[in-house]
């Protein structure tokens, strides 16, 4: 063949990229989830992942599934459906009827994600839209937390509900060793803060997840909580029984720092970190759920469109400044 | 080692052809000598058809302030002038072909040596001028104009820019190994033009040892400093090396000698030796082939106006494999559509490549990684120019900088969602001139 005759394409610089995909990135986020599944079967038994599975491969269906209606390209195997199937598994309890997980797989890729647009358009983090979505529609079946190596699923309230609703006193024997391994009763990922922090700890090594926002998210609620226990130790739990129990740092580690639904600049994720860890203080302390860690994070993904606009506006006015 | 504060990125250096001595390519029969071979106005040409011309001959000359003359890079008769021969920039010129009589005989004058030490700045910069010299690291702007600021600026610092961070290019790199004493005379003479105290640096990327390792040798006891600089694209841009080198910040809209530094690259002080010392007009130059499918890979110093398919021939053809013909580096360089198109005088590489992968992966939405935000050395936010271009609302991008954009394409480079941001931000930029009009 002459050079003559030669087709040649014509496209746009640059002609190499990292090697970067959206794939690459969802599949690393699945692999830091391991160790958080992990401490889940250890704790709560095999039943966990099968909870794990329906909740992944019915993520997957419905995304391929409205794919397929909305005659766009596939995405399901994307890893992104993978990623909400891991975490929405780990918002709900070890005995979760499988039905109920479906339904959960159907609120987070259809509704909270699918409707809006599909991956990188939706407003609220799918896995939080579906576990509310659960309290709210069951919320009896969303709160029979599995004790830890019980033999024949025995439920009981989590620490945060025992709090709630008995007093200091129901709480006054659980170490924080314990709540820091997981091994207290719980929603399958929010137990142990040891394996969140490992995946973690993988996301940032990565530069995935940027400190800011589920520092100032912990941070934050920390420090309320702290200065209400400083107040009246009597009626108040300490903080660090507030920052080892409940969803904080499942939250903030993988919730909160979900790229799509956070802010995109610095004074943003501040804000929005702040806010989160505001917000679950006061629902904690004073609201009618034990956690109040989901709520706040989602009321928080409504406020990111404008701290986003507020953050570019300041950037349009140093340029006009100088 | 330094380096430039905000962003850049690592793509694979790829400079095969980094140990290969500069091969000559002979002058094929048929030049083509584009008219619009840098930026601004294209020459207006002064000659006619079957007019014979000597190597050498202005064939075109400038037209306006920023313009640059056009000179014939071989001897021979004048076979046309074509109004509308493709360019590797992707546009349309004019341009004047020129039939070689195979005597390369230059006109009176030129290529001899001079006595240059005692030629006065103006008489420099107009031989500068007269031998229609732009920038050829990219973006062909006019050297005398760049070497003749406004009085009221003062330049303190001349920086020649030997970083040549496009990967596979490796132009700059064989001229420092192969012709240090020219270029350090060009500098000399470059630097001549200014105050006595200027201070005068080389930076060039560590990845080319060889080529600091020399330059440092020649540069004892002078005034000459060598700044070796940490590999990062882009490096080469002119406000990044600056900022490499002193530190200063352009602020947007603000030129090299606002804060009074100029940049030239290796390419250019040469052609300004030659100049200058040789009264030779600016009608070779030296640029990398490379890319995996072309048969040899060289550095080459040809003739202006020879066509990518004189060289493919030379270099012994293309494999089956090509898909496409980059002029340029694969970071910031242009495709092209056709083999049948002339080098120019900012020709610094032309690469052939298979790059089908690439073709079909598709755009995705943003994921807000922020990646983009991450790598911009200009501190941009390409996302939302990124949205809003799409959206068609490219009157609003010039609030978040996009003038500031030197299009060096880092952004696209790490996008996870295959976003071809750069493009949109060209887009935009074209959007806006046509608005204006």
């Amino acid at each position: 063949m002459t050079t003559q005759t030669r087709q040649l394409t014509v496209s746009h610089a640059p002609f190499v990229r990292s090697g970067d995909s959206i794939e690459k990135v969802m599949y690393t986020v699945a692999l830091a989830l391991l160790p958080a599944i992990a401490a889940a079967i250890y704790y709560f038994g095999l039943r966990s992942l099968w909870v794990t599975l329906t909740s992944v491969i019915s993520c997957i269906v419905f995304e391929f599934l409205i794919n397929k209606i909305r005659k766009k390209d596939l995405t399901c195997f994307d890893g992104s459906a993978i990623v909400t199937g891991l975490l929405l598994s780990l918002n709900v309890p070890a005995g979760l009827p499988f039905w109920m997980v479906i339904f959960g797989s159907f609120a987070a890729i259809v509704i909270a994600k699918e409707l809006f647009g599909g991956l990188g358009y939706n407003i609220f983090n799918p896995v939080l839209v579906a576990r509310v979505f659960l309290l709210i529609s069951f919320p009896a079946e969303m709160t029979a937390w599995v004790v830890p190596h019980s033999v024949d699923m025995v439920t009981a309230a989590s620490p945060l509900g025992l709090l709630k609703t008995e007093g200091l006193s129901a709480i006054a024997n659980i170490s924080y060793w314990k709540l820091f391994m997981g091994e207290i009763g719980g929603s399958m990922g929010e137990t142990s803060a040891l394996a969140i922090l490992i995946g973690a700890l993988l996301l940032y090594a990565k530069g995935y997840i940027k400190l800011k926002i589920p520092l100032t998210f912990i941070a934050t609620t920390f420090l309320f909580t702290g200065l209400f226990y400083l107040i009246d130790p009597s009626k108040y739990a300490s903080p660090v029984f507030h920052l080892l129990s409940g969803g904080l740092m499942l939250g903030a580690f993988f919730m909160a720092t979900d790229w799509v639904t956070s802010p995109m600049l610095a004074r943003g994720q501040i804000i929005f970190g702040f806010g989160c860890g505001f917000l679950t203080g006061i629902i904690r302390l004073f609201g009618g759920y034990p956690e109040g860690v989901a709520f706040s994070i989602l009321i928080m993904n409504a406020l990111v469109p404008l701290l986003d606009k507020w953050d570019l506006n300041s950037i349009a006015k140093g340029r006009r400044a100088h | 080692m330094r380096t430039f504060k905000k962003g850049g990125i690592h793509p694979p250096e790829n400079k095969i052809t980094a140990d290969i001595g500069i091969e000559i390519l002979p002058t094929p029969d048929i030049v083509t000598v584009l008219l619009s071979q840098h930026l601004g106005k294209p020459a207006k040409p002064v000659v006619k058809k079957k007019q014979k011309v000597k190597k050498g001959q202005l064939i075109a000359e400038a037209d306006g302030f920023i313009s640059a003359h056009i000179h014939a890079t071989t001897s021979g008769m004048i076979k046309s002038i074509d109004e509308r021969v493709s360019s590797p920039a992707g546009q349309f010129s004019q341009a004047v072909v020129i039939e070689s009589d195979g005597q390369e005989e230059w006109a009176d004058g030129l290529n001899i040596d001079i006595d240059y030490e005692s030629l006065s700045r103006e008489e420099k910069l107009r031989k500068i001028q007269d031998a229609g010299i732009v920038g050829m690291g990219g973006a062909g702007f006019p050297a005398h104009v760049k070497l003749n600021p406004p009085p009221e600026k003062k330049v303190d610092t001349f920086i020649l820019n030997g970083a040549e961070c496009e990967p596979f290019l490796t132009t700059d790199h064989r001229l420092m190994l192969e012709k240090p004493e020219e270029i350090l005379k060009g500098l000399d003479i470059a630097a001549s033009l200014f105050d006595k105290d200027i201070r005068v640096y080389i930076g060039i990327e560590a990845n080319k040892a060889d080529a600091i390792k020399i330059m440092e040798e020649r540069t004892q006891g002078t005034r000459f400093e060598v700044v070796p600089l940490k590999a990062k694209f882009p490096q080469g841009c002119e406000k990044q090396l600056i900022n490499t080198v002193t530190g200063r910040v352009l602020a947007e809209g603000q030129l090299p000698f606002d804060v009074g530094c100029l940049v030239h690259n290796v390419a250019t002080i040469y052609a300004i030796y030659e100049a200058v010392a040789k009264n030779k007009p600016l009608i070779e130059r030296v640029f990398t082939v490379s890319g995996m499918e072309i048969n040899s890979r060289k550095n080459l110093r040809a003739t202006l106006g020879t066509k990518i398919t004189d060289i493919v021939d030379y270099c012994g053809g293309v494999t089956d494999e090509i898909n496409q013909v980059i002029v340029g580096g694969p970071m910031m360089g242009k495709a092209q559509f056709t083999f049948d198109v002339p080098i120019t005088k900012t020709t610094s590489g032309i690469l052939f490549i298979n790059n089908r992968g690439l073709e079909r992966s598709r755009e995705r939405a943003c994921i807000r990684c922020g990646k983009c935000v991450e790598v911009c050395p200009q501190g941009l936010q390409p996302w939302i120019m990124t949205d809003l271009a799409r959206l068609n609302r490219s009157e609003l991008l010039p609030a978040y900088g996009l003038n500031d954009c030197m299009e060096c394409g880092s952004c696209t480079f790490v996008c996870p969602a295959n976003r071809d941001i750069v493009h949109w931000i060209k887009y935009a930029k074209v959007m806006n001139t046509r608005q204006k009009r």
